[in-house]
């Protein structure tokens, strides 16, 4: 295995003094303090194969270089596998009642008789079998060149998407539609993989920290979002920078 | 296991919007009111309190507080030739479930719709010539005027307490207001809410090219304000949490803020929660109703409910679909346009132009749900329809209702969905771009229609509703001539860069991407029965003792957002109701 570097830095190794410096304000509820390095946490759903496939995939998707934190850092791979674990994974909300038809039109909505957390299972099952049939190894272990050709194939289609959000009353950006992929032989059940992947470590790298990923909540100190704090009335009008970090549901600043 | 309670005088269907203004207008009659509610109970405190509801992946990606598929949904089509699918997952649209409906998670964007929209039909026939209606297009009358409905408006606006700048009060245009409003009594009840710089600048622009910028009209409460029932609102600290969270700071109009616990305090209301109603019960001769049948989840139990008077308050689309299952109304035909129980479907017609900034700073989660400037110089009543070749009209309005970076945040056209560029893209981008929007009107048409689907069941065995709907070319030349617009004036507020995403030619309904919950028609009000399902005070034809409230009753859809009609209509409704209905009994037309 040709793991890049950076997984195996720990959470506060690589984000240096600035964690450090932010540890004093976090007080004894910051659980995310306690947490294991990535290499040593025990997923509660992905199999061993399926975590180092969603560390090497997320790790593509948002990646560690440039400016900002990467979906590793933030400790999005976490995120996903516990949501896999829980409702969202077992699609406890949805309508699952057949006849499925999963080769309905995208436009439909998803038709899979299949869980996200099978969709998930049954995917990176396929890709990494077509991978290693491609390459001679599973995508975890391809190099990274190799990796971002992988998932511009499952992308398919344009692997461009201008986000414009809808004025709808609830502007704020409306989730791209990135049309469920054929490629790397999933079958119609599991056209949904990548699509959901690409949401999934998105919600991890943003999501409040409590659900595992935005670790430090460093996605929002590095987009400028100030996390839970839900007042601004003295703020309307100005156009200055916010100078507040942000701070979790839990309390913790950053 | 089954059981009958004893009757009452009032059932109300659904404790949303409409359930809780009729259940506080007919207790303070003294009537015995019995409310079922299908989901869970709901305040403020303990549901809404700071900080956990602002949890974005928890109410505002996952939908905490709406229907669950798993128990409540529907199929879709575009066609009559289309095979339905469930709506297994919430997207394009997110219906409330629990007490307060979806009055918890609205924005607030409260309008009057333009005194023409309600008699569209004949004002298009009168200024336009019926060769101006397409023949497909199947707008009605509403069989109301504005001028009938303003005191009810006004009673609405005063008790959700709406922050707004009058645009026309008593005849005369006010500066600074929409001066395309209809005719108003008063003022707001409290002033305008306070803006961002980036809708600011749209304004003064807008001003600059003769428009008239106005604040949008906000369920936001700008200051303290007491309503009618003695229920109290602080002010908005514009926390960026508004659509699908209930507020932490009693700030949003909703059923919670503005009504229930003044209702609660009527020995005479009681409500019933995890109540699921499952039909209408008709008299043996089908001209009223005897009550309802509904599932009490805790009891486990089918629970018939008799009562005197029976209210559909259960939003638009399950208005409909409990009329369907019930037999109430004759199922609409879209082959022989006979029938009217789920005629005239329709939805809403927005675009949006996204502009990017680099230099400017917009904070876009300071941001109230209804913030934002807002113009009606292309509304429905100033569109030459014949010269434009299409009917229909919008507002536009610039501006943030949050900030949320799950739910997206803007980057120019042609940056990958994912990857470094991305990454560097949301960095940059954030807080410096905002967006110009057309929130449009949707005509109705006559293969648009609700039935019950042919396949799909829900967990009582009931089949599901049947949505069939797609987009029409009137409605998309609508949206395109408001595009041009738009772009005009974003060319003259002079971005760094911008981006459209209008519907197009050939453009199919997708209900993947939220668009809006402005789900409308169905269980229409109109003049006649052979046309409609409703009458003019949203009491069934056939049935003079079952009243439906809620957006079900509109022929066509408005250009605005929604709940201000709807809010209305149900005082509107249980005026008749109080007045007229209670001392005799029997139809109102
Ligand atoms: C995210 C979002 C943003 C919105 N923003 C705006 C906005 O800015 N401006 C605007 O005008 N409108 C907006 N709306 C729409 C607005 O919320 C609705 O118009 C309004 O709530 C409708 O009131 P209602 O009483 O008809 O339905 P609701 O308020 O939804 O109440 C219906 C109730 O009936 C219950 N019910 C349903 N079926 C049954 C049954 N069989 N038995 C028992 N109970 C049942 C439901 O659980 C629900 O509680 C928005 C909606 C959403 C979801
Ligand atoms: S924006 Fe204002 S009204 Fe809306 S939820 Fe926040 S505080 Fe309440």
């Amino acid at each position: 295995m040709s793991h890049p570097t950076y997984l195996n830095t720990t959470r506060r190794g690589f984000l240096g003094g600035t964690a450090a410096a932010s540890a004093l304000a976090l007080g004894d509820r910051a659980q995310a303090q306690d947490a294991p390095p990535l290499e040593e946490y025990t997923p509660e759903y992905l199999s061993a194969a399926e975590w180092a496939f969603v560390m090497a995939a997320t790790a593509r998707i948002i990646p560690s270089d440039g400016a900002g934190p990467g979906a590793i850092e933030t400790r999005v791979p976490v995120f996903i596998d516990l949501q896999l674990a829980g409702d969202f994974g077992n699609a406890a909300d949805l309508y699952m009642e057949g006849p499925f038809k999963p080769d309905a039109p995208d436009t439909l909505g998803p038709q899979s008789p299949l869980t996200p957390a099978e969709i998930y299972r049954g995917a990176i099952e396929r890709i990494d079998a077509a991978c290693t049939d491609e390459y001679g190894n599973v995508f975890a272990d391809l190099d990274p060149t190799q990796q971002d050709e992988v998932l511009s194939a499952l992308e398919e289609g344009p692997s461009t998407s201008g986000n414009t959000p809808d004025m709808a009353e609830d502007a704020g950006g409306g989730a791209p539609n990135t049309d469920g992929s054929t490629a790397f032989g999933l079958t119609p059940e599991l056209k949904e993989f990548f699509s959901l992947l690409v949401q999934n470590t998105k919600e991890g790298y943003f999501a409040d920290p409590m659900y595992g990923g935005n670790a430090d909540m460093a996605a929002w100190s590095y987009i400028g979002f100030p996390g839970a704090r839900g007042s601004y009335a003295e703020w309307v009008g100005r156009e200055e920078d916010y100078p507040l970090g942000p701070v979790s549901i839990s309390g913790e600043r950053a | 296991m089954a059981r009958t309670d004893t009757k009452r005088d009032v059932v109300i269907v659904g404790l949303g919007w409409t359930g809780a203004i009729a259940g506080i207008e007919l207790a303070k009659e003294g009537l015995d009111i019995l409310a079922l509610e299908r989901g869970p109970d709901r305040s403020t405190v303990p549901d809404f309190k700071y900080p956990d509801v602002i949890d974005e992946l928890r109410f505002g990606i996952r939908y905490g507080y709406m229907q669950r598929p798993k128990k409540s949904t529907l199929t879709i089509r575009r066609s009559l030739d289309e095979e339905a699918m469930p709506y297994r997952r919430l997207g394009s649209f997110l219906p409330g479930d629990g007490v307060g409906g979806a009055g918890i998670h609205w924005n607030g964007q409260t309008w009057r719709p333009q005194a023409q929209e309600y008699r569209l039909r004949t004002y298009v026939e009168e200024t336009f010539g019926a060769d101006a209606i397409p023949e497909d297009m199947t707008i009605q009358d509403w069989g109301v005027t504005a001028e009938e409905l303003e005191p009810y408006y006004d009673r609405f606006e005063y008790m959700a307490g709406i922050s707004g700048q009058a645009g026309v009060v008593n005849g005369e245009t006010i500066e600074g207001g929409n001066p395309f409003e209809p005719n108003r009594s008063r003022d707001y009840p409290l002033p305008p809410l306070a803006q961002q710089p980036d809708s600011l600048h749209f304004a003064d622009v807008a001003r600059q090219m003769g428009y008239h910028p106005f604040p949008r009209p906000a369920a936001n409460a700008s200051a303290p304000h007491v309503n009618e029932y003695g229920m109290q609102l602080g002010p908005c600290n514009y926390c960026g949490f508004c659509a699908r969270y209930g507020c932490l700071n009693y700030s949003k109009s909703s059923p919670q803020t503005c009504v229930l616990d003044a209702l609660k305090r009527y020995e005479n209301f009681n409500y019933r929660v995890n109540s699921e109603v499952l039909r209408v019960n008709l008299a043996e001769d089908g001209q009223t109703a005897t009550g309802v049948t509904y599932w009490d989840a805790e009891a486990e139990e089918e629970v018939t409910q008799p009562a005197d008077i029976v209210i559909l308050a259960a939003y638009s689309i399950h208005n409909v679909h409990l009329m369907l299952l019930s037999g109430i109304g004759e199922p609409y035909n879209p082959q022989t346009g006979t029938g009217t129980t789920g005629k005239n479907y329709s939805y809403q017609m927005n675009g949006g132009t996204t502009m990017f900034f680099n230099d400017r700073q917009f904070n876009p989660f300071v941001a109230a749900g209804s913030s934002g400037m807002s113009i009606n110089d292309f509304g429905m009543e100033q569109i030459d329809y014949a010269a434009e070749g299409f009917i229909g009209g919008s507002y536009m309005t610039c501006g943030h209702s949050n900030g949320q970076p799950i739910r997206g945040i803007a980057v120019p056209e042609g940056t990958p969905n994912w990857g470094a560029d991305w990454k560097q893209a949301v960095g940059e981008h954030y807080g410096h771009s905002t967006s110009l929007g057309s929130h449009g009107s949707n005509m109705s048409y006559r293969d648009c229609y609700l039935d019950l689907d042919p396949t799909y069941t829900d967990p009582h065995g009931r089949p599901l509703l049947r949505l069939t709907f797609d987009w029409k070319d009137n409605d998309i030349r609508m949206t395109q001539f408001m595009r041009q617009r738009i772009e005009e004036i974003v060319e003259a507020m002079e971005p760094d860069s911008w981006q459209s995403s209008y519907k197009e030619d050939g453009a199919t309904y997708d209900v993947r991407p939220y668009q809006t919950t402005h789900n409308v028609g169905g269980a229409i009000m109109g003049e006649s029965p052979q046309t409609s399902s409703i009458n003019r005070f949203q009491q069934a034809w056939g049935q003079h003792n079952v009243f439906v409230l809620g957006a079900s009753s509109f022929p066509q859809n408005i250009q605005y957002n929604p709940t201000g009609a709807v809010g209305a209509l149900a005082y509107w409704t249980t005026d008749a109701i109080v007045n007229q209905y209670l001392p005799n009994p029997g139809p109102l037309v």
